[in-house]
Order: C-alpha cells, then structure tokens, then sequence
C-alpha cells in the first residue's frame, strides 16, 4: 500500500483505489451494480455469513439422524433447509470423517469455497502453498496445523470446483454425549469443516471459554 | 508418504486465527461484493470467473505464497473479464481513473470524496 503523505491540504487515492472506484463507477451507470445493495452485501459477508452457519449444520447432523441421511445425500438441499443457500448455484457435497478417513478440501485452481456454511476464506486457504501443498503432501499440512492422524487412518483431498463446494463433516468429539445441539455447535471450528483441524474437545472448549 | 522433515522445505502456510478479518482494505470488499453483483446481473458465469482467477493465480510465479496480493488478482481478473465481455473499454476506465484522482486531489483532507458526473 502506498501510504505516503507529503501533502495535507487534499486527499489522495492509490492506483488500486482509482481502478476500483473507476469499475464501481462505470458498472453502476451500466446497471451492473448498485452502491447500496454492494454495501449490504459487504456488511453481510463481514458480519453475518460464517463458520457459525456450518457448525449449526454440523451439530444438527450429530444430533438428527435423519438430517445426516438427507445431507449426505442432497447437502444443497439440507443446508437450505436451515436458510443457507448459496448464490453461485454451487453445488454442495458434505463429506464426513470416521474412524477410517480424514477428509480436507481444497481449491487448487483459486479459492472455491462454501461460503454460504463458512463465510470467505481464510488467508492460508487463499495461499499458493496450500493450494499446491494440500494434494501433494495433506500430512505434512496437517501437521503444520497441529495435528497428526494415526498412519492407518486414510486421508482423502477433495478439489472445489467453481461448481461443487466441499463441507466436512469432522467426528463428534468423546464425551459429549446428550448435548444439545447448540451447545456442540460450539465445539464445531471453521477448520475442523474444511478439514485442517477437528472438532474441540470439551476440554478444549473449556480451555478457550 | 509424506516425509517427516519434507514440509521445512516448501512455503510454509500463513496461518490465522477462526474469525479474522475477511478483508484487509475497504477495495477488496468492494471489488468482492462488485463481482457477485455483475454475475448477478448476468455479465458472466461463476466458471467463466473461477477460470479467469485460477489463471491470474497461476501465473503469480512460483506459487511462493504473496497472500496479500489475492485480492490484487482478483482485482486484475475482474477487469480482465469484464473487457472481454465487452463491458468496460480501457479508455473509460482511464478517463474515470483520472476523474476519481482528480475529485481526490480536490477534496480537502478528511471529506468523502466524490465524482461529479
């Protein structure tokens, strides 16, 4: 960024700033955009669209049988059912981990990414060494996550398209047993669903409260 | 497998912490929130704009992980698609360019700038 100020008196904007008012400009007397319908949209994706929306979708999946059966098989479907939809028309598919697999996802071609369950990206989600690192070499990324599988369990990588969007369902951590849905809700991280972390133990939970 | 020690050699991750900010600069959020409004209104398809960020990406060098330019690509792959499409002409951007800098130049320090069009 350029962010020097010699001059007081009047404002400055940098060449990335003139591009994009530029754009904004041009595409609003075109009909393309609308300036107050693009500052809903940004509150909306920086305050009410997040990982909370995926971890409601994981904990009903923990608590409801039958929700897991319709996720698993329509996961667009199921994540609507609780007000989730997406507007790319993507495609959703939900992959659940178990005793034998460990599922992460991964967009090698930019960022494809589930926002309408997670929000917008994290910045290493983002970066070229995880993009290129994921499918190469997915244990030595998890253990710069902090976490290490036993070497029996299998770990699958799923590329996101621009098409089909990636949620992972992780496995319910021990010692929850007959807790509410809400309150698991909370044991469910953002990268426990894309697959670079697990759910929080209670202890865990207990910990960073 | 992998080996143990073979992850020091490549780019390490940048790590975050759940619920950081979604955009380091207000531009980013306005070109974000401009390119899901112009898909919106029909100017291309998600995999025409998946297509066009996966290859300003791909030609960012070796991959060596400059995270902070994400959304400069983005920003280069969206005008890069809108020309193609037929939307935007370089020479309206480079006027509007030059209008927007000189409205910034015009308004006194702390005001919100403006363009009189």
């Amino acid at each position: 960024m350029s962010g020097h100020d010699h001059d007081h008196d009047h404002s400055e904007l940098s060449d990335i700033e003139l591009r994009v008012r530029a754009l904004e400009t041009l595409l609003t007397e075109k009909g393309y955009v609308d300036p107050p319908a693009l500052d809903e949209l940004i509150e909306t994706y920086e305050t009410k669209i997040g990982p909370k929306n995926g971890a409601q979708v994981v904990a009903k999946v923990w608590t409801d049988p039958d929700y897991r059966s319709r996720l698993l098989k329509d996961a667009t479907s199921a994540i609507a059912e609780l007000g989730f939809t997406g507007r790319q028309g993507e495609h959703m598919v939900a992959v659940e981990n178990t005793p034998d697999t460990h599922n992460m996802v991964v967009c090698t071609l930019c960022s494809c990414y589930p926002w309408t369950v997670l929000g917008l990206p994290p910045v290493w989600y983002k970066s070229a060494p995880y993009r290129s690192r994921a499918v190469r070499d997915p244990r030595g990324v998890l253990a710069e996550f902090g976490i290490t599988l036993p070497a029996v369990k299998e770990i699958k990588v799923w590329d996101s398209t621009a098409e089909v969007r990636y949620l992972v369902i992780p496995e319910r951590p021990a010692g929850t047993d007959g807790w509410s849905a809400e309150r698991l809700a909370e044991l469910v991280t953002r990268d426990s669903m894309i697959g670079t972390g697990l759910a929080a133990s209670p202890q865990q939970a207990k910990e960073s409260a | 497998m992998s080996q143990p020690d073979h992850k020091s050699s490549t780019p390490h991750l940048p790590l975050d912490e759940d619920g950081g900010p979604v955009f380091s600069a207000p531009w980013e959020a306005r070109v974000f929130a401009m390119t899901l409004q112009a898909h919106e209104a029909g100017v291309f398809s998600w995999s025409e704009w998946a297509d066009t960020l996966g290859a300003e990406l791909a030609g960012d060098g070796d991959g060596s992980g400059d995270t902070k330019g994400y959304y400069d690509h983005w920003l280069n792959a969206f005008e890069k698609l809108l020309a193609k499409k037929g939307v935007v002409a370089a020479d309206q951007l480079f006027h509007l360019k030059e209008a927007w800098d000189q409205a910034a130049r015009a308004t006194p320090h702390g005001q919100p700038i403006e363009l009189d069009r």
